[in-house]
């Protein structure tokens, strides 16, 4: 039984998700019932996951007793399993906070957020590469409905964008499969990083280009510099529960880039050994110091937070473009930091929105909010952490990956992380007294948090100081991925040798 | 037979690629599905372009067609339909909400950055 846990993090999702395709005018508790119990669910075996991925070995699920190379393969390391973990707490924040009311706007929202969840999770399960193009397209398809859901102007045309973007960015992957596979004549990640090593040399040009683009994909779900432009319009105009599950979309993108990138692009790779860093260096700082004047510029708190994320997606490509253990580790800290506070932001720049009547979620004086002792516990928080300040999870992530700087890296990272860092603290300084204290009397009468908005804001915002108590052991299971991740022998050889133990369904 | 070949899918995904940055959905639209058929044509290459080629082992037969491309087209194609569809279906919202079929229309966004 404990080898098929690999493969119900995508079940569990799917049958929730057909469920409640069933009556799709039903009452909203049956419904409410099922999302809840299935995303707590998915949380109790995501756990299970990382203990049984704890031990350091790599297991894989051969769907339909296809072995590899040959079939498709889920595989489990220590990365996939946090991240799999990571995806579940924030989907139970959103989740609940969603019941508050989110829900009802439009018709089936927890079964298209179900289908989400089994398309992240597919995508970070998943050992070929084929089938991590169809993942990332049951996930895109899902977040397009979830993007409009409860309609509007200002929904349907960011979602125009994101969909006409995302098409063509689903081209580009499919060509850049093409012709890995017609250089490698395959598609398992493991076989093919062998098969790289062994190249012929005068195809090197042309997997190179493949690799290059497939870089471009990525970067697009990422929202690296030249290719972030969608991220801001479409987070800040997108319902705040599927908002705050968004924040991990941007994150699959960053874990496909680090699992190509250091499995099949990786230090084996022969010639073509690790060549995509360099490039994704500039890069990531580029978008680092974009994110901090995109902060500085916005004028409504979600769009704040949109751009929030970019600085966070600049940090982690930098820790992603070291590739080193020291920088690896300390990016996979800050990714739970920083996927569950921007989350959990996305979610109180909603409540605040809808405390304060007409003003919404705009960085201008207006009313006050009705509750303003919790809510401006919570934005402190959040804005405490989500800057990196001490004593919560961001200062320990950043102090981190500042710390695994070698001496020619420090003038370009120090500098630019710091700087966005203070350019995010002058920005949530700013629009934090605008709301809060250059604010009129709030409408006592006015909307409260339900429990539900509650249970979700405390759930996510709380994640931050829960993450900076329990730092020595989550630190000490990222410093073991990070070994894990860039042991890419260990991996194939996981995969490919036959007399493996816990391949068989 | 190659040349031929590659000359089609370039130029078809150059006209999808041109259509796809119009400034009006629809040409939009035409231009993301023609890119996709290039995609697919790509793809379906990728084994090696044989004619007369068994896709499922037989004896006696040395000349075999590689059957993974064509799965993989398969699903690229399923994945397309669905796309397409949706799309449409957006680019109609789109001109329903905004009375305009413009990709980039502003008009809708001016008051509101007046007031803020």
């Amino acid at each position: 039984m404990m080898h098929h846990l690999i493969v119900l993090p995508i079940l569990l999702p799917l049958l929730s998700g057909l469920a409640m395709l069933v009556k799709r005018d039903s009452i909203l508790l049956p419904r409410r019932a099922i999302a809840l119990t299935s995303t707590a669910a998915l949380l109790v075996i995501s756990a299970a996951l990382v203990i049984q991925s704890d031990s350091g070995e790599i297991t894989y699920y051969a769907l339909g007793d296809w072995q590899p190379p040959f079939g498709i393969v889920l595989v489990l390391d220590r990365l996939s399993a946090l991240m799999v973990c990571l995806t579940a707490f924030l989907a139970l924040g959103s989740v609940a906070y969603a019941c508050a009311g989110d829900d009802r706007k439009g018709s089936n929202f927890h079964g298209l957020f179900q289908l989400q969840l089994m398309g992240i999770n597919g995508a970070f399960l998943t050992g070929d590469i084929f089938n991590l193009f169809v993942f990332f397209e049951v996930l895109l398809i899902a977040s397009y409905s979830l993007l409009m859901h409860g309609g509007g102007k200002d929904r349907t045309q960011a979602g125009f964008h994101y969909v006409a973007l995302n098409l063509a960015g689903s081209a580009m992957f499919l060509i850049a499969l093409g012709v890995l596979y017609g250089t490698t004549g395959t598609l398992n990640m493991a076989d093919m990083s062998q098969k790289v090593a062994a190249l012929d040399p005068d195809q090197l040009g042309l997997i190179k280009a493949g690799a290059f683009l497939l870089l471009v994909v990525f970067g697009l779900k990422a929202a690296i510099l030249p290719l972030y432009f969608w991220l801001p319009r479409a987070y800040s105009s997108a319902p705040a529960p599927v908002a705050a599950l968004f924040a991990i979309m941007t994150k699959v993108g960053i874990y496909a880039i680090l699992r190509v990138y250091t499995l099949i692009f990786g230090g084996g790779a022969g010639e073509l050994a690790n060549f995509v860093q360099p490039w994704l260096w500039w890069f990531a700082l580029a978008t680092l110091a974009l994110g901090g004047l995109g902060v500085l510029s916005a004028r409504d708190l979600r769009n704040q937070v949109a751009y929030l994320i970019l600085i966070s997606v600049g940090t982690l490509l930098v820790g992603v473009s070291m590739n080193r253990e020291a920088p690896l580790a300390a990016l996979l800290y800050y990714m739970i930091h920083t996927t569950l506070v921007s989350g959990g932001l996305f979610l109180l720049a909603d409540a605040i929105g809808e405390q304060r009547g007409k003003a919404g979620a705009r960085i201008v004086p207006g009313r006050g909010v009705t509750q303003p002792a919790l809510l401006g516990l919570f934005y402190f928080v959040g804005a405490v952490t989500v800057i990196g300040l001490p004593p919560l999870s961001g200062a320990i992530g950043k102090a981190l990956l500042l710390n695994a700087a070698l001496p020619s890296e420090q003038p370009w990272l120090w500098s630019l992380l710091l700087l966005s860092s203070l350019a995010g603290l002058v920005a949530m300084a700013r629009s934090g007294s605008t709301v809060f204290w250059k604010a009129g009397r709030g409408d006592s009468d006015g909307p409260r948090l339900k429990p539900a908005m509650l249970a979700g804001l405390l759930l996510l915002i709380g994640a931050s100081p829960a993450l900076s108590i329990l730092a020595a052991p989550i630190t000490r299971f990222t410093d073991a991925s990070a070994t894990q991740l860039l042991d890419h022998d260990a991996y194939a050889e996981a995969i490919l040798s036959r007399n493996v133990a816990g391949g068989d369904s | 037979m190659e040349a031929l070949y590659a000359t089609v899918t370039g130029f078809l995904a150059a006209s999808g690629l041109y259509l796809a940055l119009r400034g009006r959905t629809f040409p939009v639209v035409v231009g993301l599905t023609l890119l996709s058929y290039a995609v697919n044509l790509f793809l379906f290459s990728t084994g090696g372009l044989t004619t007369n080629g068994a896709a499922v082992i037989r004896d006696g037969v040395n000349d075999y067609a590689d059957p993974l491309p064509q799965a993989l087209v398969l699903t690229a194609i399923v994945i397309g339909f669905a796309m397409t569809a949706f799309s449409v279906i957006l680019a109609m919202r789109v001109r329903g909400d905004q009375g305009s079929d413009q990709v980039n229309d502003q008009r809708g966004e001016e008051p509101k950055e007046e007031k803020s």
